[in-house]
């Protein structure tokens, strides 16, 4: 009974050998399957990493190449948002002078020219106090025909100088501009023969007379680089409205004088 | 722009001047421009069939100057809302103050600017 009941727990005991056995293979083989798990799992999540890096890198870069686009771009907009107050500017100035040389030729009027001159010195040149003076090329002298702003510069309504004397006879004679520099020891000082300007009137290097500016409007303080060109292209054309007007008016008046001789011939006979 | 389509009035009595504004005004798109040479010609042209959206007058003027017109536009129901720039010249501070004193919105000084002139219309249309 003692050695059936000692086999049985001989066989008991050899089970529970055996179990014990396979647990430890079972936690062997799992042991070794974590390990294997953890290796795999660090060297995915290392790549994960380094895909995420050179993505970060990646959007960095891209970044930095908008941002560098972003600056190129608000620099070009600030130079078309200048070059568009340029080309506005540009456009004024050639409307101005569209306009201007419109109403110069727009009539043969000697009066009426010498009146839209003055015009458009007041109003485009911007001058308060000037004077207008044609050549007479009998007696070579130049004579005011047109002033403003005579309590300015008293003595502009009968300027009357000859030609190569003093700096506006210079002008007729050279056929050059005159600005003041104001930067003289004297303060660039305003006379009757030292204007602030004096632009001839000149058809090619025909000149007829001139254009001299004494006092500007208040609210110009001098002249813009833009008022030199333009002054001297309004001057042409004001010079060639006046010539042809002068020469209208003449001729008109030959007219009636032949057309009165006729009229006597005719009534004579 | 509130002040494209606009119907604008420009009195003054030399054409080389009338001729400049209305030029500058021309950058307003579809914009129109009536011409008077002084206050009388411009009270027709505000009686007349065509909405005035902006009056641009000048000071001095034969038959009737700026500042009379001004005033007669103010005192008159229809017109007295419509807005006016009076363009002076230097010197005339005067002028100036009247104009605005008897209700003129706004003033321009000779030699007038085109970038300016658009800015104040710019400004009295879009208030």
């Amino acid at each position: 009974m003692t050695e059936e009941r000692a086999e049985k727990f001989l066989e008991l005991f050899n089970k529970g050998k055996e179990f014990t056995e396979e647990l430890l293979r079972e936690n062997q083989r799992l042991r070794y399957r974590l390990a294997m798990l953890e290796t795999e799992s660090a060297a995915g999540s290392n790549d994960e990493i380094q895909r995420l890096r050179d993505e970060v890198q990646q959007l960095t870069e891209e970044n930095r190449r908008i941002a560098q686009r972003f600056k190129e771009v608000e620099e070009e907009n600030k130079d078309f948002a200048n070059r568009y107050i340029e080309v506005e500017e540009q456009n004024n100035n050639l409307a101005n002078l569209y306009v201007a040389s419109y109403q110069l030729h727009s009539t043969l009027d000697f009066r009426e020219v010498i009146q839209i001159v003055q015009e458009i010195v007041i109003n485009l040149i911007g001058a308060e106090s000037f004077a207008i003076l044609l050549l007479d090329e009998k007696t070579n002298e130049l004579k005011t025909i047109a002033s403003e702003g005579e309590d300015v510069m008293p003595g502009i309504e009968s300027i009357s100088t000859r030609l190569g004397d003093g700096v506006l006879g210079s002008v007729a004679k050279t056929g050059e501009s005159y600005y003041i520099n104001q930067d003289l020891e004297d303060g660039g000082k305003v006379t009757l023969d030292k204007p602030l300007a004096a632009v001839p009137l000149k058809i090619k290097e025909h000149v007829i007379g001139l254009v001299v500016i004494y006092k500007l409007l208040q609210q110009k303080d001098s002249f813009s680089a833009v008022d030199y060109e333009l002054f001297s292209l309004l001057a042409a054309h004001a010079a060639t409205a006046i010539f042809s007007s002068k020469l209208y008016s003449q001729s008109e008046r030959k007219l009636n004088t032949i057309q009165s001789f006729l009229d006597l011939l005719t009534t004579t006979s | 722009m509130a002040s494209d389509n606009a119907n604008f009035l420009v009195v003054e009595d030399s054409p080389t001047m009338r001729q400049l504004i209305s030029f500058s005004l021309k950058r307003f798109k579809n914009a129109r421009i009536l011409e008077a040479v002084d206050g009388v010609d411009a009270l027709k042209k505000l009686s007349g069939p065509d909405k005035i959206d902006l009056i641009l007058t000048d000071i001095n003027m034969p038959v009737m100057d700026g500042l009379k017109l001004v005033s007669l536009v103010r005192q008159n129901a229809q017109l007295k809302n419509i807005p006016i720039i009076i363009i002076t010249t230097e010197g005339a501070e005067e002028d100036r103050e009247r104009g605005l004193a008897l209700g003129a919105n706004a003033y321009i000084s000779k030699p007038i600017q085109s970038s300016h002139l658009i800015k104040t219309i710019s400004e009295l249309l879009t208030v």
